[in-house]
């Protein structure tokens, strides 16, 4: 960690001197807050699992260990330590992936971690496919009609989406589309029948039946995913054409646009090739950062669709107050989100001249 | 004479919208009222008012609009569907569906204004100290709050909530833990725009201490677009805390909280339909009533961020 604080430094005197080229620049100032506020987390998180919480040590040893039995605890624990060496030992084991044992599955909580987040994957990437084949060209509908019902029906799509629970409209949908339509599947990821048929080589059951040319597992597994991920994918939707109509809004009222129209291009040309083109890069960062916001907001999804991945193995291990398991995931969700949040901001930096 | 102590409504209005006003306070009293008569243009952000007038209102008389008590459980009375004595039902130990919801109106609204009372004003501290006094202090706490920014707010909320264990006062402690950072951003980027302003400066030389600008000049300034954003929020606050009572983290058995109601329902979901589905339409209206409200807010108070 001390060299990414050497980075710092040079990232900034890098800033101070032009013969850095800019998209260097642009990743190592990227890189830099990235390590700080990766180590900010494990702050937080190391704060949670040692400071607060009820004694470690007697998580490990029960209520009505001897005094001696406790203190050998305390030591192998290395709780003896002062906190700062605490600390340091516990961003030394992050960093080669070792967040502990789990109580609960009695596994290393990495390999737990593995066998779950593929799911998670799964599930966030299908929601956030949906929510941009939809999501994009509502926006876009939504701009060039401005004030009219398909603007307005936007608007309340997105009103929706942000008012209502997930985890209820998630049971809505099981009661409607499972119990009493039978259009999909059920909860879980797979009918009982389907399951270990195919060899996880991903982990995501869709890429991997397809993989073993499996088609009754596809399309099995597509009925099992496809309510949780419209669900899921909703929220994205909300997010997405929202401001995909706020930055077409801003393109449609240029200058360029007025020309196009003068040099008599067609007005489906106008709005899907010039004012989409130019919509495009803040829209990627956009999208990264609705896909980051699905992963996490993936949780109560899981609870509802019971479904395998990293949120329910996180909230199975908080009720059952495995803090390695919980804080674990909480890094390695941090992790991936930190990483998304500032890969949309490098993409948008690189993308777009005008952001220097 | 006759005017002053009866005041028609002409005059009332006149009074309000004179353009010479002859008070500090008729001046005010003018300002809002155009305001006003912006924010009621708004047919949905005046729904949103109402929605939101009804949540306090219903909060504040719960005692005499519940028909039964929300907690004692009547076992010969259970899962009853909605009819004319128990208007939404009975859930699984027998308790009115109608009166937990009234209730639950104390929880939501004592979530919401709980988070607002300490994450708004954390923000305001370190948005405004940021912005007035630049330099290292700008940069420290700026990258706190950045990294605070850039945490998932919920999973982080849960790790909380698992540490401190379950229970709602420790569930708005998570919840306000995470829902500072955009109020510190705001503040901030207000401060930056008034600092360099000739009256902060006229205030300075009159040898006022720096806390003093802040709290007395600065802030009141950036206070309006903090209102707005957390009304923004509130609709999130809700939404994360019923996620919260859901996962049985938030508020405990036998509070009637939406969320923990509806993780109970759901058990029932096939058969007593109404069980989980009306404290999900509670959420989802007051979380409506919300939105609508922050969103008509933001479009009288603070213009120039609406699209």
């Amino acid at each position: 960690m001390t060299s990414s604080m050497h980075n710092a430094a040079s990232g900034e005197a890098a800033s101070t001197h032009s013969w850095v080229p800019h998209p260097v620049k642009v990743v190592l100032g990227v890189v830099t807050t990235l390590a700080i506020t990766f180590l900010g987390l494990l702050v937080v998180t190391f704060f949670i699992g040692r400071v607060v919480p009820i004694d470690p040590v007697l998580a490990v040893v029960g209520d009505h260990a001897s005094a001696s039995a406790y203190e050998k605890a305390k030591i192998e624990l290395g709780l003896h330590l002062p906190l700062w060496q605490q600390f340091l030992i516990y961003v030394k084991n992050v960093a080669v992936g070792d967040f502990g044992e789990s109580v609960l599955t009695a596994n290393p909580v990495i390999e737990d971690i593995k066998r779950v987040f593929p799911a998670t994957l799964e599930l966030a990437t299908m929601g956030t496919i949906f929510g941009v084949l939809l999501g994009v060209p509502m926006g876009v509908v939504a701009a060039v009609h401005k004030g009219r019902w398909p603007d307005q029906l936007v608007r309340v799509l997105g009103l929706l989406g942000y008012s209502v629970p997930v985890f209820w409209l998630g049971l809505v949908g099981l009661l409607l589309f499972y119990a009493k339509l039978d259009w999909v599947a059920g909860p879980g990821r797979l009918d009982i029948a389907y399951e270990y048929l195919v060899d996880p080589v991903t982990g995501m059951l869709l890429i991997d039946s397809l993989i073993a040319g499996e088609i009754d597992v596809f399309l099995n597994a597509l009925s099992h995913i496809a309510l949780p991920a419209i669900i899921l994918g909703y929220f994205s939707l909300a997010y997405i054409s929202r401001m995909t109509r706020s930055f077409m809004l801003e393109q449609l009222s240029q200058e360029y646009i007025i020309t196009a129209r003068v040099k008599g291009l067609s007005e489906t040309r106008i709005i899907w090739r010039h004012a989409l083109g130019n919509v495009m890069v803040p829209l990627v960062t956009v999208i990264a950062l609705s896909y980051a916001s699905l992963l996490e907001g993936s949780v109560l999804t899981e609870i509802v669709f019971a479904w395998p991945g990293l949120g329910q193995y996180i909230t199975n291990s908080l009720l059952q107050a495995d803090m390695n398991a919980v804080l674990g995931g909480t890094v390695v969700v941090g992790a991936v989100f930190i990483s998304l949040n500032l890969l949309s901001d490098i993409l948008y930096r690189l993308l777009d001249p005008r952001a220097k | 004479m006759s005017d002053i102590s009866s005041p028609s409504s002409t005059g009332v209005k006149a009074w309000l919208t004179s353009e010479n006003p002859e008070s500090h306070l008729q001046a005010s009293c003018g300002r809002a009222y155009y305001a006003w008569l912006d924010f009621a243009a708004n047919r949905l952000a005046l729904l949103g008012l109402i929605i939101v007038g009804l949540l306090v209102a219903v909060a504040a008389f719960a005692p005499l609009l519940a028909t039964a008590s929300p907690v004692a459980p009547d076992l010969t009375q259970r899962l009853l569907p909605p009819s004319a004595e128990y208007w939404f039902g009975t859930d699984e130990l027998g308790r009115d569906i109608y009166s937990r919801i009234v209730y639950g109106t104390r929880l939501t609204l004592y979530v919401v204004v709980l988070v607002a009372v300490i994450a708004a004003p954390v923000g305001l501290l370190v948005g405004t100290s940021a912005g007035y006094f630049g330099g290292w202090v700008d940069k420290v706490l700026m990258r706190i709050t950045d990294i605070f920014l850039a945490f998932p707010r919920l999973i982080l909320a849960l790790a909380f909530v698992a540490a401190l264990g379950p229970g709602i006062e420790n569930a708005i402690f998570a919840i306000a833990i995470t829902s500072w950072p955009p109020y510190a951003r705001i503040a901030r980027a207000e401060t930056l725009t008034i600092r360099k302003a000739d009256y902060i400066a006229a205030i300075r030389l009159q040898g006022a201490s720096s806390w003093r600008v802040i709290w007395g000049h600065v802030v009141p300034l950036c206070t309006s677009s903090i209102i707005v954003r957390v009304t923004l929020d509130m609709a999130g606050i809700i939404l994360t805390a019923a996620g919260l009572g859901f996962l049985g983290l938030g508020a405990q058995p036998p509070l009637p909280e939406w969320g923990a109601m509806i993780s109970s329902g759901r058990k029932f979901l096939l058969d007593q339909w109404w069980l989980a589905s009306i404290p999900g339409i509670a959420i989802f209206v007051v979380s409506l009533g919300f939105n609508l409200l922050g969103d008509g807010l933001r479009d009288v108070l603070d213009p120039k961020s609406g699209d």
